[in-house]
């Protein structure tokens, strides 16, 4: 019986993420007494695992799956899991996962819990913590089944060193016609920017901000702090924005360790989506903005005066820091 | 093109959460319940299909009476007919299994769900449910056209979206972009009237598996106050992330 975790990879490289589910499965198997098995697709840094608990590496190389596919990539999963005898299956909370992860819970017949915040509070029964309720709550969920699939919200365990050393092994699962009956057409992706979804830092603009002419001081901002940009609902509704940058409860859940939202009074739906993060800065003119009561530092003042400030006195931070 | 639109009963976006029972239960008192915000998105899609294309749409519910209500609204936004599936909605494996048997009965080219219901998260209802069927899935999907049996699917990825293509029978997980916003319908007296007799079944579940339980709630620790740092004075705001807050 193993733990087996998927290691998400772009390019050959790993994903900050899959450092994360790898300690996060290295705990798991800890409280279990069984070992951590990775299961990877065409990465070149296979042994790297290892530092985080990893003793086995399960490694597909197939060029058909060097684009995400959902079926084909769950199915690899579950071949896998029933190879290894695994009864907890950790993975990530990236669009791709939380795409393929329902398909792994189903063909295995397996409780899964997505959002999971914390190491497992229990191993029998097998019980974790997970936001719900757009982060306005938690639950603490009891997985009734004999295999169980924990989907890991970002940045909720971190990345835990926890050395071992990592065998590789080649893996060919089979794979069929069928399993590639969605195809990938065209895929549109900022290519060298953090994403919203395993940022470290989020630097996020409203309706504050005037218009899209505007978004310069909140990219410079980002690219200063190497964070990812975010917006809020009304930015992206107006067309500003994509929709891929709104923060909310019907756009993207944040959790990173900084999120700093200027010119955002901070609706009850945005700061459902940003209240996973650890620290949160606030910049609005409007002293009386909801968001003042969420945050943890606030400046009131002008967006186009303050920020401006903050990007130099930042910049100059950094030369002295680096 | 037959289309099923599953509808979860969630509280609105702007509710209060509480819990009641010694934190083991989530407390609906003074909570209004409505479709959950990503399958209103696509039952609006559904719609469009119907008026250009012509299709039938059905919605579906896995929940108790009180639900009734918010399916009532969807036929009077203009579905043809709706299920309700007599259980409560405590796993979302659970509530799959019993839309895959809905879908079975009923023949479905289309299945559009909302990727997650804003109240439990799960995210998992649309993923389950295509894989217990044998059917495609695309999540988080934006866009989706559909010709004859083939469909274009876009879904949202992390820092961008992806094009797909696939056949019928298909399953989605949709979300906000799959229609504006702006046409999100509010149902009229007209069709609150005509949903009074459409059909509205109630069946009772099929044996399932419960995979997951929900043992306790909680809600997170309550916020210390803002630290307020002077406009002229970003300096402070950067040593209190750098040397307090240590996120710099």
């Amino acid at each position: 019986m193993s733990v087996l975790v998927y290691t998400e990879s772009d390019n050959g490289k790993f994903k900050k993420n899959a450092f994360e589910v790898a300690s996060y499965a290295s705990e798991v198997a800890k409280q279990l007494g069984s070992s951590v098995t990775a299961i990877s697709f065409n990465s070149t840094e296979n042994e790297s695992l290892g530092k985080y608990g990893v003793s086995k590496v399960l490694n597909v190389s197939n060029e058909q799956l060097n684009t995400f596919n959902a079926k084909a990539f769950a199915n690899a999963i579950t071949e896998a899991a029933s190879k290894e005898s695994a009864s907890v299956i950790v993975v990530s909370s990236s669009s791709d996962t939380k795409y393929l992860a329902p398909i792994i819970a189903a063909k295995l017949s397996a409780g899964y819990v997505s959002n999971v915040v914390a190491a497992p509070e229990s191993t029998s029964p097998f019980t974790v913590k997970r936001s719900a309720f757009s982060n306005k709550g938690f639950a603490h969920t009891q997985i009734n089944t004999d295999t169980k699939v924990i989907g890991v919200s970002n940045n909720s365990f971190g990345a835990v060193e926890n050395n071992t050393t990592a065998s590789v092994e080649d893996f060919n699962p089979s794979l069929n016609d069928a399993d590639f009956s969605t195809k990938s057409i065209e895929i549109d992706k900022v290519v060298g920017q953090a994403t919203i979804a395993d940022a470290d830092i989020v630097v996020s603009g409203g309706r504050g901000l005037k218009g899209p002419e505007n978004w310069g001081m909140i990219e410079e901002l980002a690219d200063v702090l190497g964070a990812a940009t975010a917006c809020s609902k009304p930015v992206s509704d107006m067309g500003w924005r994509p929709h891929s940058e709104h923060v909310g409860q019907t756009g993207k859940p944040v959790a990173s360790n900084l999120y700093i939202a200027i010119g955002i009074s901070g609706a009850i739906q945005h700061l459902a989506g940003v209240s996973a993060s650890k620290t949160k800065v606030v910049i609005n003119t409007d002293a009386e903005a909801p968001f003042f009561k969420a945050a943890d530092y606030g400046i009131v003042g002008d967006a186009f005066e303050v920020v401006p400030k903050l990007i130099e006195k930042l910049k100059e931070f950094k030369a002295q820091n680096t | 093109m037959k289309i099923l639109v599953c509808i979860s009963n969630v509280p609105d976006t702007t509710s209060k959460i509480n819990f009641t029972d010694g934190d083991t239960k989530f407390d609906t008192n003074g909570v209004q319940f409505v479709i959950n915000p990503n399958d209103e998105f696509g039952l609006t899609r559904a719609m469009w299909f119907k008026e250009k294309q012509g299709a039938a749409v059905h919605v579906a519910t896995v929940g108790g009476p009180s639900s009734e209500s918010t399916i009532r609204k969807a036929l009077a936004i203009g579905a043809d007919e709706a299920i309700r599936v007599n259980a409560e909605p405590t796993d979302g494996y659970f509530v799959a299994q019993q839309l895959a048997e809905v879908v079975k009965n009923g023949g479905y080219d289309l299945v559009i769900a909302g990727r997650e219901s804003i109240d439990y998260n799960g995210g998992m209802v649309p993923g389950i449910l295509a894989t217990l069927l044998g059917m495609n899935f695309v999540n988080t999907c934006i866009e989706l056209e559909v010709e004859g049996n083939n469909a274009t699917a876009t879904r949202e990825i992390d820092g961008g979206k992806e094009k797909l293509s696939t056949t019928l029978p298909l399953v989605i997980g949709g979300q906000k972009g799959l229609v504006d916003e702006s046409d999100l319908r509010i149902p009229n007296m007209r069709g609150i009237m005509m949903a009074r007799k459409k059909v509205l079944n109630v069946v009772e579940p099929v044996d399932a598996i419960k995979a997951t339980s929900d043992v306790k709630f909680d809600k997170p620790a309550p916020k210390g106050a803002v630290k307020l740092v002077d406009a002229s004075n970003v300096e402070e705001l950067i040593n209190l992330l750098h040397n307090e807050a240590k996120v710099i």
